[in-house]
Parts: structure tokens; C-alpha cells; sequence
């Protein structure tokens, strides 16, 4: 994924919460993802219009952390979901 | 504590206008008359997401033969439940499917017999039904709905897997679940037609594995292995009672869809037991939890909590104990069954016994132990 990249839950994908394991899941057919709290933040942020560069400049803000870095992090993050079907671009 | 479910598999009825050789449903069918109703059912799918349970497969039969299909899809979104429907498709028709999308429906899993119309409308016994799953298919991509492609395969479809293969990226599946065909219930009784050769089974093995690096990202496959061939067996179900609870069209709880057919059971009945009280405190699904109840050699063995002793209703279909090691494991002192069924597999004919209500098939003997 480069940062102009709109990457999304991939088709069929469903955040949902599991209330009886105290924990948020992404569903699909035959499939279950527990994202961590840092993917768990990303994939919130999905919202179908906001590119990798967007997203990164949204968290550098929220963190007051390096963009750069954040860019480099995010990337790899969503290319593993990917790979897993969990996003796409 | 037992740790909750994560999937309900609801067998809504055992009606279908199919007849595969190999399905999975008992092979004593149950009536329409007898099928729970769907106040009964919406109920259980409240009971199933209370339990723990995150997805819901409404199953059969063909669960679209159901004339409250869509009520009853609603009623398990409703519930939170990530809604899958697993279907032949030659039921349905664009408006009724868009009905079912709008009424929550989150996945389309479509079974096909074949890539080749009139081998594939020979295996589901149904004349005309490949073409009619080709436009469900479309119909579920146009309604914005995922679609898996579902393909049981066996000695007389294998060799076309890479035309299925192609037929899932053409109709614009996400998913293809490849499936060699499980040796119970109808199965069993057409074991000897059904049966790959061990080349068939390298070569389908190769072209998933090669199918799976070409088409990354764009088709995920799954890969149901099978155990005749193998030296360990699979995990059932994530281990009996652990993962998955299944309901049948009559109302029981089970731990796996082919487990009615086991003796000496009672199953709690969902009329009168909650999903809860059932996976907690029911003596069936307590039965062959865990490692406890297990035999030699699986008792002390280190894969004991990888495979959980392999599947119950294959050891009780090869040796007649649902409490025996898998014969699919090596270690088992009934593995060479298996070698004896692919030997009788080698001179047996192509016909079918098909899958019809009030037919029972001919149980295949229980071999002798050599
Ligand atoms: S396996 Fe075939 S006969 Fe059995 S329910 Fe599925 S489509 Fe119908
Ligand atoms: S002995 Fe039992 S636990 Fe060990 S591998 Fe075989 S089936 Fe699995």
C-alpha cells in the first residue's frame, strides 16, 4: 500500500463487538481477526474516503507523535491485514 | 468454566431439491412436520448470541426451502449474529435475495457439484441446477453480497478442480472452500464411488497450493484435507463441545452436525433446553470434552489437544465406537480400515446412491480388523 491508498474492511468483514469475551472481532465468512488495540484504532478509522497519508496525519496530530514514523507503521500494519484478508485497497 | 461457543450451525430443514451422494445430513431424513417453527428458532439464535456465539450458518437441506427464510434471517441479525446462508442457490430468485440482503443477510456460501454443467447436474442429481447456481451467483455479487464458492470434491470432480478454481475468480468469489468429501451418513454408503486416488489427491493438493500464490489477495482458499489418505486426523470441530454447536431441523442440540447419528446419546431437545444449559450441563456434550474420556493411544499423546482424538463420527462409522482413536490416525489399531476401503475404492464402479427422504441406504459393513 502507498499513502494515497483508501484501504477498507475488506468485502463481508464485519467490526463487531464481542461482549462475552470483553473484546472487539472482525468477522467473516469462516473467519475471525482480534485486532490489538493499535489495529483495533486503525480499523476504526477506515472509513472507506481516508487514505493512508490522512490517517497518519490524523494520528501524528492525536499522538503529537513523527508522521514519517506512523506512515511506515500503519503501512506495514494494514499490508499484514491485508495478506490475511482482513483489508483492502 | 466452559468456554463459550463461537459458531451456531442451524440446520433449518432437511428439504432440498438437490440429492447429493454426499451429503452430510443423517441418513434418516427429518419430515417437514417435524421441523421447529420460527418463533422456536428466533429464539435460539437469541440464546446462541447471549451464549457467546459470534457467526450463525443457516444451513439444511436448503434452508431457502424454508418459506419464513427471510423472518428468519432477520431474526438472527437482530440477535448480532454475522449471518452466513449456505445454500444450493435454486431456490432463490433476485428479489428474494435482495429481501435477504436487506434483511441483514452478511455472507452467501454457494455449493457447486462440478465445473462441468452435466457432470455437476449428475452428482447433485438435479436436472438443470449448475446453470441455475451460475445466475445465484451473479444475483449475489449484483445484491453487493460476499459470495464463497463451495466445491465437495471427490474421484469423479477432482480432476476438474482448476476449472472450479476458475469458475470462483469468473463469478467473483472471495472464498473457495475445496472440501474432500467426510466418510459419514450418505457418504459413506457411495464411499466407494467418491473415493480420490492417491494422484488425484497430490495433484489437487498442488494446484490449491499453486492456486493460492497466484491468485493472493484476490481469492482466499480454503482446504478441507482428507483423512484416508492421511497419518493424523483432523481436528473435528475444533474439539467436541469446544467451538461449534450445531441444531438440527427437529430441534436438537448437537455438538456436530453428524453427531445424531451416534448411539446411545440424548441430545437435549432446544423445545424444552436452552442453548446454555445444553453446552454447560448436557451429559452429551460433556461426554468427549476435553482428554479426560479418551482411549490408548490418545490418552498421554502430545497432539491430544491438536486434534482431540480426531472425529467421533468416524471412529464410530469404521469401528463402531463413537469413543475409539480416529482411524485416520496412524496410531490408531484400526488404521488399516482405511487402507482396506481405498483398496475395495480401486474396483468400484461410478454409480450413486442418492440422497432421497424415506430412502436408507445399505450401512456399509463395518470391516473386520485384519
Ligand atoms: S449436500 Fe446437496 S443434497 Fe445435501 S443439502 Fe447440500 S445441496 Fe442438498
Ligand atoms: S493418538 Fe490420538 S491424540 Fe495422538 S495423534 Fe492420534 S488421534 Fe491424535
Amino acid at each position: 500500500m502507498s499513502p494515497e491508498t483508501v484501504p477498507k474492511l475488506a468485502r463481508g468483514m464485519k467490526l463487531r463487538e464481542d461482549k462475552t469475551r470483553a473484546q472487539w472481532v472482525v468477522l467473516g465468512p469462516e473467519r475471525m481477526f482480534v485486532p490489538d488495540e493499535i489495529a483495533l484504532e486503525i480499523i476504526r478509522l477506515l472509513d472507506g474516503t481516508s487514505s493512508l497519508a490522512a490517517i497518519a496525519d490524523a494520528l501524528a496530530a492525536r499522538y503529537s507523535a513523527p508522521r514519517e514514523e506512523i506512515l511506515a507503521d500503519i503501512t506495514t500494519l494494514l499490508d499484514d491485514l491485508a495478506a490475511k484478508g482482513v483489508v483492502t485497497a | 468454566m466452559t468456554a463459550p461457543p463461537l459458531a451456531l450451525l442451524a440446520e433449518l430443514t432437511h428439504r432440498c431439491p438437490l440429492r447429493c451422494p454426499y451429503c452430510s445430513n443423517p441418513t434418516a431424513l427429518t419430515r417437514p412436520g417435524e421441523e421447529l417453527d420460527t418463533a422456536t428458532w428466533s429464539r435460539i439464535f437469541v440464546e446462541a448470541a447471549d451464549l457467546g456465539c459470534l457467526q450463525i450458518h443457516l444451513s439444511g437441506g436448503e434452508p431457502t426451502a424454508r418459506r419464513d427464510i427471510l423472518d428468519l434471517v432477520r431474526a438472527a441479525s437482530t440477535a448480532g449474529l454475522y449471518t452466513n446462508l449456505i445454500t444450493s442457490g435454486v431456490l432463490l430468485n433476485g428479489t428474494r435475495l435482495d429481501a435477504l440482503a436487506e434483511a441483514g443477510l452478511d455472507h452467501v456460501q454457494l455449493s457447486i457439484q462440478d465445473a462441468e454443467p452435466t457432470s455437476a447436474d449428475r452428482i447433485g442429481g438435479y436436472r438443470g441446477g449448475h446453470a441455475k447456481k451460475l445466475a445465484f451467483a451473479h444475483l449475489v455479487t449484483e445484491a453487493g453480497l460476499p459470495l464463497t464458492l463451495n466445491a465437495v470434491v471427490h474421484r469423479q470432480n477432482l480432476d476438474r478442480l482448476p476449472a472450479m478454481i476458475d469458475l470462483a475468480l469468473e463469478l467473483g468469489a472471495g472464498r473457495l472452500e475445496v472440501a474432500h468429501v467426510q466418510y459419514y451418513g450418505w457418504a459413506l454408503a457411495n464411499r466407494d464411488a467418491l473415493m480420490p486416488t492417491r494422484a488425484q489427491l497430490d495433484a489437487a493438493t498442488a494446484t490449491v497450493e499453486a492456486a493460492r500464490t497466484t491468485h493472493r489477495g484476490r481469492l482466499v482458499i480454503d482446504y478441507v484435507v482428507p483423512d484416508y489418505y492421511a497419518t493424523r486426523p483432523k481436528s473435528c470441530m475444533g474439539g467436541w463441545g469446544q467451538r461449534f454447536l450445531a441444531v438440527s431441523p427437529a430441534g436438537r442440540i448437537l455438538p456436530c452436525h453428524a453427531a445424531e447419528s451416534l448411539p446411545g446419546f440424548d441430545f437435549p431437545d432446544a423445545r424444552t433446553t436452552t442453548l446454555r444449559a445444553a453446552w454447560e450441563e448436557s451429559e452429551a456434550f460433556n461426554r468427549f470434552r476435553g482428554t479426560g474420556w479418551m482411549p490408548e493411544p490418545c490418552q498421554g499423546c502430545a497432539r491430544a489437544e491438536q486434534d482431540w482424538g480426531g472425529c467421533r463420527c468416524q471412529a464410530f462409522a469404521l469401528t463402531g465406537d463413537a469413543a475409539a482413536t480416529d482411524p485416520a490416525c496412524a496410531l490408531s489399531p484400526h488404521h488399516a480400515l482405511l487402507a482396506l476401503a481405498l483398496e475395495a475404492s480401486d474396483r468400484a464402479g461410478e454409480g450413486f446412491t442418492y440422497r432421497e427422504p424415506g430412502r436408507l441406504p445399505q450401512p456399509a459393513p463395518v470391516l473386520p480388523l485384519a
